[in-house]
């Protein structure tokens, strides 16, 4: 049959195991699809893909196994303009014909659809035979055929198997950037309870305690049960200014995110620009008056912090690599020093990147490598975060 | 086998009958997907009514856990009727209450249950009910009793997709995302909701509706019932059909949120 689609999925990244392509096969057996191309593709569709985030990678890979050639860039324009007539009386529905168009396979519907287009000469419409509009020949558009091939128009009743692609999903992605909620979904995967970690039993267990008590026929037995909330501590460290204004729509979503939530025990957050030298600010203006030595940070905030780097990286190589005029004891000596610090101290540690690495102008790509090098850095996507939090998670 | 064709209040696209249908035969679970406000809970009314068969819906809330489902043995009701001597207190199966899924098992003939929300629970709620929905079938350690369905409930699942949910159990389901309707699939639901409704006061309202829901700055978009209100508002109010694409009346129908009216009345031209 057609076992290579399967793998094919699989090496596209979708997760199709044997239940599910068993129940397809069990499916096809009842003829669920009706013996239809669009509802075998419906049906591939709602038994293989399980989120509206894969639907674009089906999409692509189904059209790649059963079909290998994109329509409207190979007909010619005088084609397409004879189709172009949305608002045409309909034609005239002919069972048989219907009947007998059902019976060609997509192999013979292609055949006949490259002879035609080489034959065809002038516009042919409501016929059966022709690429034409409102008829019932297998090639066109607003056509009463069951199956076929959709060229130029809008879809009107959605037969022909070609919709897989239009590629209608394709804003579902995963590596699509992201909304508020979706940040706080992904944010949520950074959490540990503290049932996880060693604590004393120290809340009042009312569900065991009546059990127990009833257990042993009405003797009091009080039980405790060790607190369950949130441990994580995240310090959150931004970029701001210069590069990063192109993302500043993208960082304050992350930011609304992060801080609605409500969600850690812990939540500090600094602002620097390009690189945090010996100092880093409370507010993205970078006001001088309003900082924090990075001293002070590596001294005070123990290394259970959870560490999250937002910025794109990219900086012309001096200011991360050049040592401060005269550093002060104790403090760090460099731009990539400090970042080394900052490691080291907290041992759970991501830069989250909005941007990719720089493919023009060899010094900023310099910097970026250097700093990779040091943190491991995610997109600042949802599937990015979403590795990124579960790095963040790893013991 | 019954086949579910959409009924009178709801209207449903090719594809979502497809799926019900494909779940129903197949007897896996329906996983509905989709906006707030494209009618996720109402799909199991309708097909509930197209099939005539009873509904069940268990709701799911933050706190639920699959147990409240199967069953909950009321130990504190039997230890008062224990102390104040109460009558058959040494019957367990006295005590022991079904949940919606356990009501579903046991019903005289088939039903439709809806677990509705599924996303809203802990993040192994799908987990702890893989079994059962496989099976159809769990057991009452504390009677010894199990309980088993014998008629196969439809069993459909909604999500808004505020958390993932675990392989194992979408491994199980048939999956439908539903879209937002386009115009003219939601002028049908307009016209189920209103069937009288005047053609050019319907074609002001789906404008303007939608070309709300294509501003890119609206935090919250305007969903189906939202429409369904505001043209409720509109016709009581007996605003002039002119008047709707141009002024917007009635706006808080629509938007709920404070920043999206203000952003609205200021860019609107």
């Amino acid at each position: 049959m057609f076992e290579d689609f399967l793998y094919l999925l699989r090496s596209r990244g979708l997760k199709v195991s044997l239940t599910e392509w068993m129940a397809l096969v069990q499916a096809l057996h009842e003829n669920l699809h009706q013996a239809s191309f669009t509802g075998f593709y419906h049906l591939c569709r709602c038994l293989l893909v399980k989120s509206e985030a894969d639907f674009d990678a089906f999409d692509r890979a189904f059209l790649d196994y059963f079909q290998e050639v994109d329509f409207q860039q190979e007909v010619s324009q005088e084609l397409l303009n004879w189709l172009d007539r949305p608002n045409a009386p309909m034609g005239e529905y002919d069972e048989q014909q219907a009947e007998l168009n059902e019976s060609l396979s997509t192999l013979e519907i292609e055949t006949m659809f490259q002879e035609r287009k080489n034959e065809q000469r002038e516009q042919h419409n409501c016929g059966n035979y022709w690429v034409g509009t409102h008829g019932m020949s297998i090639f066109g558009n607003m056509g009463l055929s069951p199956v076929g091939i959709r060229v130029g128009g809008q879809s009107q009743s959605r037969r022909a198997f070609r919709v897989a692609g239009e590629r209608r999903y394709r804003d579902f992605r995963h590596d699509n950037t992201l909304d508020i909620r979706q940040l706080q979904v992904a944010l949520r995967r950074l959490r540990q309870f503290s049932g996880l970690v060693d604590l004393p039993p120290s809340e009042f267990d009312v569900d065991s305690t009546i059990q127990d008590t009833a257990n042993s026929a009405g003797l009091l037995k009080v039980r405790y049960k060790k607190p369950r909330q949130n441990t994580v501590k995240v310090l959150l460290l931004m970029d701001s200014g210069g590069s990063m204004e192109h993302y500043a729509q993208l960082c304050s979503a992350l930011f609304q995110a992060v801080t609605r939530a409500g969600y850690f025990k812990e939540l500090k957050i600094f602002y620097f620009h390009n690189c945090p030298y010996t100092r880093l600010y409370r507010d993205p203006t970078l006001n001088p008056n309003n900082a924090v030595p990075v001293s002070w940070l590596l001294s005070n905030l123990t290394p259970e912090y959870k560490l999250i780097f937002v910025g794109d990286a990219q900086m012309s190589p001096h200011e991360i690599f050049d040592p401060f005029p005269s550093p002060r004891e104790g403090e760090p000596a460099s731009g990539v020093d400090c970042l080394r610090r900052l490691r080291e101290r907290y041992r759970h540690a991501v830069w989250l990147n909005p941007s990719d690495r720089p493919e023009w102008g060899g010094e900023w790509t310099e910097s970026y490598d250097a700093i990779e090098g040091l943190f491991p850095m995610y997109p600042l996507t949802v599937e990015g975060i979403e590795t990124g939090m579960k790095k963040l998670l790893a013991r | 086998m019954k086949e579910f064709k959409g009924s009178q209040n709801y209207v449903a696209s090719e594809e979502l009958l497809r799926a019900a249908n494909i779940a129903m035969v197949l007897e896996k679970p329906l996983l509905i997907k989709g906006e707030p406000g494209t009618g996720k809970t109402m799909l199991a009314e309708a097909i509930a009514q197209a099939l005539g068969k009873n509904l069940i819906i268990w709701n799911i809330k933050s706190t639920t856990k699959a147990q409240d489902g199967l069953y909950v043995y009321d130990v504190v009701q039997r230890l008062y009727d224990s102390q104040f001597g109460g009558q058959g207190v040494d019957d367990i199966e006295k005590y022991v209450r079904l949940g919606k899924l356990g009501e579903a098992f046991t019903a005289e003939e088939q039903v439709i249950l809806l677990i509705d929300e599924i996303d809203k629970a802990d993040l192994e709620f799908p987990n702890d009910l893989l079994w059962e929905l496989d099976r159809m079938e769990f057991h009452i350690p504390e009677t010894g009793r199990t309980v088993k369905a014998s008629h196969r409930p439809v069993v459909i699942i909604t999500s808004n997709a505020e958390k993932e949910l675990p392989d194992a159990f979408l491994r199980r389901c048939v999956f439908h995302y539903i879209e937002f309707p386009d115009k003219e699939l939601m002028a049908d639901i307009v016209r189920v909701h209103y069937p009288d409704i005047q053609e050019k006061l319907l074609t002001q309202v789906l404008e303007a509706f939608y070309k709300i829901r294509s501003l890119p700055q609206i935090k919250k978009k305007p969903s189906t019932s939202e429409i369904i209100d505001w043209i409720q508002a509109l016709q009581h109010g007996g605003v002039d059909v002119g008047r709707i694409v141009k002024e917007v009346p009635y706006l808080g129908v629509l938007l709920k949120k404070n920043e999206d009216i203000d952003m609205l009345r200021r860019t609107w031209r």
